[in-house]
């Protein structure tokens, strides 16, 4: 019954890695940007959701409002000027780019709102409550309600990008960006819409973790970007379903893992990120074509 | 559609252009008027300078000096995207289709800044009848042939006023460069004006009104197919010197 346990509570952990995962996989396959900054901006946008509830006291679900559109607005800017800047110099000058950028937050955060951990809605019902199934199998209601957003976030975005005339444009600019002008569209305005969607689950993925653990400073780096990564890598570079899948397997390793030994529950996940990357490098649900 | 005379204002007009590629001048100097109506051909040997020319024509490439015009306006300055929304189209060497886009994708990409005109998706299919069947096809599966035919779709839902072919014929066997230049007069006949890159002679003769020879990114003939004889159209693209031609000739030596 443990084992079930673990394996229950990895898939619904594996819907908030695939939230923090799609941001990232999204700005890879459209601009070939490796966002180091990803987690980091997860992190800012849980702590601007903290700062909105603390001033104006509005209900912790209502901060979502918010804090995804400043967020989209924030990643439509940045791919405008100094991401779309990075790439016109090269596509490894992002990296180093985006690495800096890392750092920069990293460490505004530490000056500006202390090292401390914070965390989202701790009093909330739908944060503290979780509902039993048998005798052994305690599921939390926000793993849940993270799982189905999860799930509602990748449909919802591979039903813009193949049917919507935005998604359509973002596909044909990744593909050949030059052929996209000749067609009259304006790449770099499509990539800043392309962000602009992976910053909104950017934020998603932030505040989802400040309600599910907690935030700090380095959370960004070594929690969130981190998962991401082997989350993306798992499931395949591209793929949006990929990534949930991804997501999955990486949250049953960790509980599987720490069902073996608590201590072991990271180097679990981990474990299995090398061994795809051995195995599969291509990833679980491998794409027949890259560009 | 027969070429007009030499009208007053050209629809596309090219002036002095210069363009370097790092170290390398890829065009010294390039001139050409192109009227409404026409099918004018620019035809050239490998690294002439012709691809450069059409590129810098639809904004691809900053020229060092020299302008753009088009519609008596200054579009120098444009960037690829404006110059597409105001009619410049260009199908680019190479197909350049969006390979994880199906058929129908491909041409809604095309359509989707278009200017108001005749031409529609719908019309496409009814030139290329194969292409409803396997409009849901990634282009990817295409022949080379068949992809070429997507690419200049894709370029016409756009209803351009000049379109821009660069080396229509490059990869593809005979009888389909036939069947892609035997599209050209339902395509003219709409009131478009075309502008082709074309290193096959032959063909390129065949269907323009008016044919310019590049070599070295310098001009070394121009005029009506039927005023230039077929030694001055050799000379020209070699540059073999000593063989009078209409205009200047390049610092031909002999091959």
């Amino acid at each position: 019954m443990a084992w079930v346990n673990a394996i229950i509570q990895g898939v619904l952990t594996g819907g908030l890695y695939a939230l923090f995962a799609c941001g990232l996989s999204l700005m890879f396959g459209v601009m070939k940007v490796v966002n180091l900054a990803h987690g980091d901006l997860a992190v800012v946008a849980g702590y601007i959701a903290i700062g909105i509830i603390a001033v104006t006291h509005v209900p912790v679900l209502w901060s979502f409002v918010i804090v995804v559109p400043v967020m989209a607005v924030l990643g439509y800017a940045l791919q405008r000027t100094i991401i779309q800047g990075a790439l016109n110099r090269g596509v490894l000058t992002t990296l180093l780019v985006t690495f800096g950028l890392s750092i920069v937050i990293e460490n505004a955060l530490l000056q500006f709102a202390s090292a401390n951990s914070r965390s989202i809605g701790a009093s909330l019902t739908l944060v503290r409550d979780s509902f039993s199934l048998g005798s052994q199998i305690q599921i939390g209601y926000l793993l849940v309600v993270i799982f189905a957003a999860a799930v509602i976030v990748l449909l919802g975005l591979q039903y813009f990008l193949s049917a919507s005339k935005y998604g359509r444009l973002i596909r044909a600019s990744a593909d050949d960006p030059e052929a996209a002008q000749l067609a009259g569209a304006d790449y770099r305005h499509v990539f800043g819409i392309a962000a602009a969607i992976a910053f909104g689950t950017v934020a998603l993925a932030g505040m989802a973790y400040g309600m599910y653990s907690q935030l700090a400073p380095t959370t960004g780096t070594d929690t969130i970007l981190l998962f991401a990564f082997a989350a993306v890598v798992i499931g395949g570079l591209g793929s949006l379903w990929g990534t949930l899948l991804g997501g999955v397997v990486l949250g049953v390793a960790q509980q599987i893992g720490a069902q073996i030994n608590i201590s072991d529950e990271v180097l679990a996940g981990y474990i299995v990120f090398l061994a795809v990357l051995v195995l599969r490098p291509q990833g679980l649900t491998a794409r027949r074509t890259q560009s | 559609m027969t070429g007009p005379a030499p009208a007053a204002q050209p629809l596309l007009e090219v002036r002095d252009l210069i363009v370097q590629h790092g170290q390398l001048r890829a065009l010294s100097g390039i001139s050409l008027r192109v009227s409404a109506g026409e099918v004018y051909a620019i035809i050239g040997a490998n690294g002439a300078g012709k691809s450069t020319l059409l590129r810098t024509i639809a904004g691809l490439h900053p020229p060092t000096a020299g302008s753009v015009l088009f519609d008596g306006q200054d579009v120098t300055g444009l960037r690829p995207e404006a110059r597409a929304r105001r009619g410049i189209v260009m199908v680019p060497e190479g197909r350049r289709l969006f390979g994880s886009l199906t058929v129908e994708e491909n041409l809604r990409v095309g359509a989707t800044y278009a200017r108001p005109g005749t031409w529609t998706i719908e019309r496409v299919y009814e030139m290329f009848d194969w292409m409803r069947d396997r409009r849901n096809q990634r282009t990817a599966q295409l022949s080379g042939g068949e992809q070429q035919a997507v690419a200049i779709g894709r370029a016409l839902v756009a209803n351009p006023r000049v379109l821009l072919l660069d080396e229509l014929s490059l990869g593809l066997a005979p009888v389909v460069i036939q069947r892609i230049y035997g599209m050209l007069p339902q395509i003219l006949a709409t009131g478009l004006t075309v502008l082709l890159v074309e290193q096959d002679v032959s063909q390129a003769l065949r269907v323009a009104t008016h044919i310019q020879c590049l070599l070295e990114g310098r001009t070394t003939l121009e005029g009506k197919p039927a005023d230039i004889t077929a030694d001055q159209v050799e000379a020209a693209y070699f540059g073999l010197a000593g063989v009078a031609s209409a205009t200047q000739l390049g610092e031909g030596s002999e091959p």
